[in-house]
């Protein structure tokens, strides 16, 4: 396998994360597919790094979850914060910003 | 070049100004009032004795330069004096006057407060340096500083009492009226310097001797100088701002409205005559605007019944007169009038003054009987009136016979005629008020003057002046009437007696119609109908020029507030109107739906992308 084999990866990877952030009308959901599409990256990074014999690639890729994790947890307090002053997770009844 | 007359001529001019000065200088001296008056009068005196000395010296004229502005060949301006036969007797005329005037202003205005009495002998000394300064200009530069000074101070004594604001309102006419001629007069000295490239008179007199000075465009030069003389001189249509500066103190009036800054525009055409020699076209203009000038101040000064007003429209006339005889070309005769003129119609003044002084109305319908009160005044007027009506033996006499002489031998039939015209009238309207103010019955007045203080004749103040410019009329006319001066032009044997004549005839008519009441004031005003209607209102002139002014100032008005609001105001509306709509176009796009943004940005990548393709 090469790695345009990795590199195609990741990009269905990202692309499905991509259209589940712009589809998804649950929050929750719209995490999921920026999880989705981070990994993506994180995938991307991984390979490069395994086929340059390089190891930066990989320590980058361990921070970058480390700092998913962070997100994550921010994503979801913004979600439950929502829920209790709205009523609602969903994203197309947060419109307060339409011109 | 040094002469004996050198440091005279000059003290001529510096004796006034040096007066000026301290005064302006030292306001502890200009507040105290008569102390400041005393400065001012020895001044004037100075000028007076050091003006008779050069007068009677002078035996060639007398030219002093010195350069005030440089230029590579020379100078391109300078300041100096030019003393000759019409200068000499010119300052001779302007100091007796001035100084005069000076002395009559201690009594005159004796109730005034005394930082008011040394302002006002402030602007006179500023005013006969002015003038003299004028006078004795060598060149056009100076004259024309010179002129715009006497217009300053013309306009610092109209609004003499500036509270008043009738006086503040003639103040700004008569500088406005007078400006938009000086206007001309400058464009006038200025085009003759590109046209001969010399300001100065001497010179100029050499090029056109030498026939150097080109006829082409010379008319409209000449034109532009004669602008700026009609201005000052009061001619039609620039004639309305001197009725109207009889606002100010009567001895101004004497001063500036009658014999000197108002000669100032004949002084310059005599000045300037062999240059107007060349156009006769405009010499042409010159005589029929003179005449019908005259002819028109006369009329009005009929229907008036301001004694000043009056006498201000007398003196329009009588310019009317010197400009005439310019016109015709002989102007020796315009400045004989000139002469004779400023001695007489000072006195006229000075003697209104002192009728206005004692009875505290200008109305003459409110005096009467005023001969038996004040027998001095009645007879220096009357001295005055005869003069200026032209009978024998009086100041007047000749010199009008003179300027009719020169309009005839002119060939002036027109003019002529208006003038004689304004002759009878002359007669008519000075009678008029000589019999309505100073004979006939008596009018009560106890209200008008502080509880029953009768008028009785001025103080010695007052009187010494009107004296002396009485017995120099008389002297004039006496003198002149024996010793014929010669003259460039021919006076027809008959024209004495027919300007006796016509001037006994307005006489007559006056005595019947105001003293003996044998024709009715009534029916004669009723005979003149709309003429008299039309004279009493000025001949709307004051209304044709606001009309004008309005006229002009509401087209622009429009014009401006058309371009204000369809190109300023339209340039900046349509580019709002655009933010506008360009703005409610795009608030759609921001839905505020973060997938929409979301979108929209994967679409921007995609883009950006798809643009860069080339180079991955």
């Amino acid at each position: 396998m090469g790695l345009y084999a990795y590199l195609s990866l990741a990009a269905v990877v990202f692309s499905i994360g991509l259209f589940g952030v712009m589809t998804r009308r649950n929050t929750v959901g719209i995490l999921l597919g920026i999880e989705l599409m981070l990994n993506a990256v994180n995938i991307n990074l991984v390979a490069f790094s395994r086929f340059h014999g390089e190891v930066t690639g990989m320590v980058l890729t361990v921070f970058a979850i480390c700092i998913t994790v962070a997100e994550v947890a921010l994503g979801l307090s913004i979600v439950i914060l929502l829920f209790r002053t709205r009523r609602t997770a969903m994203a197309d009844h947060v419109d307060w910003l339409k011109g | 070049m040094d002469s004996p007359l050198d440091p005279l001529v000059l003290a001529v001019v510096l004796a006034p100004v040096s007066a000026f000065m301290l005064l302006a200088l030292v306001a502890p001296l200009r507040r105290s009032g008569r102390p400041a008056a005393v400065v001012s009068i020895l001044g004037a005196a100075t000028a007076f004795v050091s003006a008779v000395l050069v007068w009677r010296g002078l035996d060639a004229p007398l030219q002093r330069v010195w350069t005030w502005l440089p230029d590579a060949n020379g100078a391109l301006a300078s300041v100096g004096f030019l003393a000759d036969e019409q200068s000499s007797v010119m300052l001779l005329l302007v100091t007796l006057v001035s100084l005069l005037v000076q002395i009559y202003s201690l009594g005159y205005l004796s109730d005034e407060p005394a930082p008011g009495i040394g302002r006002y002998y402030a602007y006179q000394s500023l005013f006969a340096f002015s003038m003299l300064g004028l006078v004795v200009a060598p060149n056009l530069v100076q004259l024309f500083v010179c002129w715009e000074l006497v217009g300053l101070c013309s306009y610092l004594l109209i609004g003499f009492w500036y509270r008043k604001p009738s006086a503040a309102r003639a103040a700004v006419k008569a500088f406005w009226t007078t400006k938009a001629g000086d206007v001309g007069l400058l464009i006038g000295i200025v085009l003759l310097w590109r046209h001969t490239g010399t300001f100065d008179f001497a010179e100029l007199r050499q090029l056109v001797d030498g026939g150097l000075v080109g006829i082409d465009g010379l008319a409209l030069i000449t034109f532009c100088i004669y602008l700026g003389a009609a201005g000052k001189s009061a001619q039609f249509p620039l004639h309305v701002w001197l009725p109207d500066a009889m606002e100010g103190p009567t001895p101004v009036s004497a001063l500036i409205h009658a014999a000197t800054m108002v000669t100032a525009g004949v002084y310059l055409l005599v000045r300037m005559a062999f240059l107007f020699a060349l156009t006769p076209d405009v010499l042409l203009l010159v005589a029929w605007v003179g005449a019908g000038t005259a002819l028109m101040a006369a009329m009005l000064a009929c229907a008036q019944n301001d004694i000043k007003r009056v006498l201000a429209y007398s003196t329009v006339s009588q310019l009317g007169y010197m400009m005439t005889a310019i016109g015709a070309g002989f102007a020796s005769a315009g400045f004989f009038h000139l002469l004779t003129h400023g001695v007489f119609k000072a006195l006229l003044f000075l003697g209104a003054g002192a009728v206005i002084h004692a009875v505290g109305t200008n109305d003459i319908t409110r005096m009467g009987g005023l001969a038996r009160r004040m027998p001095q005044t009645m007879v220096v007027f009357l001295v005055g009136t005869l003069s200026l009506a032209g009978l024998p033996l009086f100041g007047g006499f000749l010199s009008k016979e003179e300027v009719l002489a020169a309009v005839w031998d002119g060939g002036m039939t027109g003019p002529f005629v208006f003038l004689l015209v304004a002759a009878f009238l002359t007669a008519f309207y000075m009678f008029r008020v000589v019999f309505l103010a100073f004979f006939g019955p008596e009018t009560s007045r106890e209200s008008e003057h502080g509880g029953g203080h009768a008028p009785h004749d001025a103080p010695w103040s007052m009187s010494l002046p009107l004296w002396a410019l009485a017995l120099a009329s008389m002297a004039i006319g006496v003198y002149f009437t024996f010793h014929h001066p010669e003259t460039a032009f021919e006076a027809p044997g008959w024209l004495a007696p027919l300007a006796t004549g016509v001037a006994s005839g307005g006489v007559v008519l006056a005595w019947l119609t105001f003293q003996r009441k044998m024709i009715s004031a009534e029916a004669l005003a009723q005979a003149t109908g709309p003429l008299r209607t039309a004279a009493a209102r000025g001949f709307w002139v004051d209304e044709a020029f606001v009309a004008v002014y309005r006229g002009m100032l509401m087209a622009l008005a429009r014009i401006v507030g058309w371009i204000d609001r369809y190109i300023v105001d339209g340039v900046l509306n349509v580019v709002s109107a655009w933010t506008v709509s360009g703005g409610d176009g795009l608030r759609g796009i921001q839905t505020g739906k973060v997938q929409d943004y979301v979108l929209a940005l994967a679409a921007g990548v995609v883009a950006v992308m798809w643009w860069l393709r080339g180079a991955m």
